[in-house]
């Protein structure tokens, strides 16, 4: 038994080495540095416990006599803090490490959130169509008009408001999850719809019918795993939109708290120094923030080249 | 009794320009075993009938009219859960593309062993010796390979052995194959036909063949139906018709065979295209190509009777 699962999961190795993904990526410079990037990011950020020389959510391990020393490098620096220290003495570099962490992790669930909704209503919409199709399309264009900041701003202010600053710091991550998953669930929903529709005409799907399979059999077994490229394309998309979307939030004091700040609170906090001379508390994070986003976005292009069969005879 | 009796079939499309009947007075038995054609151009209604038998019609169609007594239950009647049982189960249909049938991106394996589990209760290793066994009846060699291949991985017409082995898993009584040779080469056409009657044999299964291809129904059926304009207009024994036409639109077809023309020489046809369903004239759906056209022709409809095993709708038959 063990030697037959083995025998498979090299198998596996085998196929994955041998297909077109693999070939395209180890032959695209773009794609393995936005990959080693984000890599690096997601790495650094698991491991930031670990790595990072403080801990920015202790608020007895940093002091206020530390404030707004600049990066190593400059003039009046500290060596021990490499990348200086924000308004409140934290070492910079601790802190980008465990925000860099949360911006993923909201980017991450945020579009699991996204992808689950929206999957399941598109493909219900698409394959049974009708007053049903209409009804659910209508509400996702509803949902649409409202651009997600606006959402996202309405629903966190009013919850902070309601269940007080100190509640919603302590569940922040969830609520910014779910705000921005339910915002952008219609993305997910009409991206799914069009594929199915497209893809039940096809004559697999007569096939599957006449087999004698079961209609949700149908969607999830046979429909669902055909539309998995488009998927994977708008998930890169999303992921990068969801992040940016918590650091909007996050700048407009609306985000993480400063107490467990995101990149984008990072950002905020940092902002209102730019003018007296402390650039890096802001520069910093924007920076890796920049740098996730694009290679998030580059690797999702190389994606979407590769999952598109129209481009293959390049 | 017959194994299936289809009785006065039929199905209407509502359109925004009003109701299309796409077949009519459709009405065949066939008994166990028993290998019979339906053969048409296209738009003739020989899909819609074998749609209409597993009761698969695409909205906005229905079924209008008719019964379609299986083993003495009415399957027009039944729900879609009894239906769903039947389907893939008792009665199993072969498509005509095989690249298009079997999904793209799921392992041989895997929608072999979907279909099995649709509709028995079993492990799926029972469930894989059973697709070994059915790939090993259509003559694919290193089965156990191919389970875990995808369908791009495999030729036409190996794909084709792949759909009619899926057809035969569950050992239906009938299997209906809505032109299961059109898109692959002549060479492998011959095979997958000489397969599937071999298949035929050996398990006793009811076919229904539909096709346009008239060289096809007469090496593997033993009854033809030849469609017109949603109706059927001659049936009888395969080689009966063949040999002596009493429709002149089956006297067309046969003529239109390349076969029946000298090298060199303009291929036989007939004259005209098939009405759409919108604008079928008055009378026989026939009369404007026909070259036996008479008065009567373009007033009465002909009715489907004859003699014996014999049986055409025309109002002055040919061969008689």
């Amino acid at each position: 038994m063990t030697s037959s699962t083995f025998e498979t999961r090299s198998d596996l190795w085998q196929r994955i080495k041998s297909s077109l993904v693999y070939h395209s990526f180890t032959h695209n410079r773009t794609a393995m540095a936005s990959a080693a990037v984000l890599l690096i990011f997601m790495l650094a950020a698991v491991t930031a416990p670990l790595i990072a020389p403080y801990d920015p959510w202790d608020q007895t391990q940093f002091d206020i006599m530390d404030s707004e020393i600049p990066p190593v490098g400059s003039e009046g620096a500290d060596d021990r803090f490499v990348l200086g220290t924000d308004a409140m003495g934290r070492d910079m570099l601790s802190t980008m490490l465990y925000g860099t962490g949360i911006s993923i992790a909201i980017g991450i669930f945020a579009t699991i959130l996204q992808c689950l909704i929206g999957v399941s209503i598109g493909l219900v919409a698409g394959y049974f169509g009708g007053r049903l199709d209409s009804f659910l399309m209508r509400f996702a264009d509803i949902q649409l008009s409202f651009t997600t900041l606006m959402v996202a701003i309405i629903i966190i202010a009013v919850f902070q408001a309601t269940a007080g600053l100190k509640f919603y710091n302590d569940f922040a991550i969830i609520v910014i999850v779910l705000v921005i998953g339910i915002a952008e669930w219609p993305q997910y929903a009409r991206t799914v719809r069009a594929c199915v529709l497209a893809e039940k005409k096809k004559e697999y799907v007569d096939a599957a019918r006449v087999i004698g399979l079961k209609p949700m059999t149908i969607v999830y077994r046979h429909i669902l795993p055909n539309t998995f490229s488009p998927l994977l394309v708008i998930s890169t998309v999303q992921a990068a939109n969801a992040i940016i979307t918590e650091a909007a939030l996050s700048f407009l004091g609306l985000g993480m708290p400063i107490t467990k700040p995101s990149l984008g609170s990072l950002i905020r906090n940092g902002f209102e120094f730019i003018f007296s001379g402390s650039w890096w508390i802001t520069a910093f994070p924007a920076l890796i923030l920049i740098v996730l986003i694009l290679a998030i976005n580059l690797l999702g292009d190389w994606l979407r080249d590769v999952l598109n069969p129209k481009l293959y005879d390049k | 009794m017959p194994l299936l009796s289809v009785n006065n079939l039929e199905v209407v499309f509502p359109l925004r320009t009003g109701l299309v009947t796409a077949i009519k007075d459709v009405s065949f038995d066939l008994e166990q075993g028993e290998r019979i054609g339906i053969v048409g151009e296209s738009g003739a209604g020989k899909s819609v009938s074998a749609f209409a038998i597993l009761n698969l019609i695409s909205k906005p169609g229905y079924l209008a009219a008719g019964s379609i007594l299986f083993n003495g239950r009415d399957l027009a009647s039944l729900g879609e859960e009894e239906m769903r049982q039947i389907r893939g189960n008792e009665i199993s249909m072969i498509f005509q593309d095989p690249m298009m049938t079997l999904n793209p991106v799921l392992t041989i394996g895997t929608q072999m062993e979907e279909t099995i589990l649709a509709h028995k209760n079993m492990s799926r290793q029972e469930a894989r010796k059973i697709s070994v066994a059915k790939l090993k009846a259509v003559q694919i060699p290193s089965t156990e390979t191919r389970l875990t291949q995808y369908p791009h991985e495999l030729s036409g017409g190996m794909r084709q052995r792949v759909v009619i082995a899926i057809a035969l898993l569950s050992d239906p009584a009938i299997i209906i194959a809505d032109e299961p040779t059109t898109a692959l080469d002549v060479t492998i056409q011959a095979e997958i036909l000489e397969l599937l009657l071999n298949l035929c044999n050996d398990f006793d299964v009811g076919l229904i063949l539909i096709t346009h291809d008239l060289g096809v129904v007469s090496e593997v059926t033993q009854r033809i139906l030849v469609m017109y304009a949603g109706r059927i207009i001659e049936q009888g024994p395969t080689h009966q018709v063949i040999a002596r036409p009493m429709h002149p639109y089956t006297q067309g077809l046969l003529g239109a065979l390349p076969e029946k023309t000298r090298p060199g020489q303009r291929l036989n046809q007939i004259p005209g295209v098939m009405p759409t369903l919108q604008e079928i004239p008055a009378g026989c759906p026939f009369h404007n190509r026909c070259n036996q056209i008479q008065a009567v022709c373009k007033v009465d409809l002909p009715i489907l009777g004859g003699t014996g095993s014999r049986a055409v709708a025309c109002h002055f038959p040919l061969n008689r």
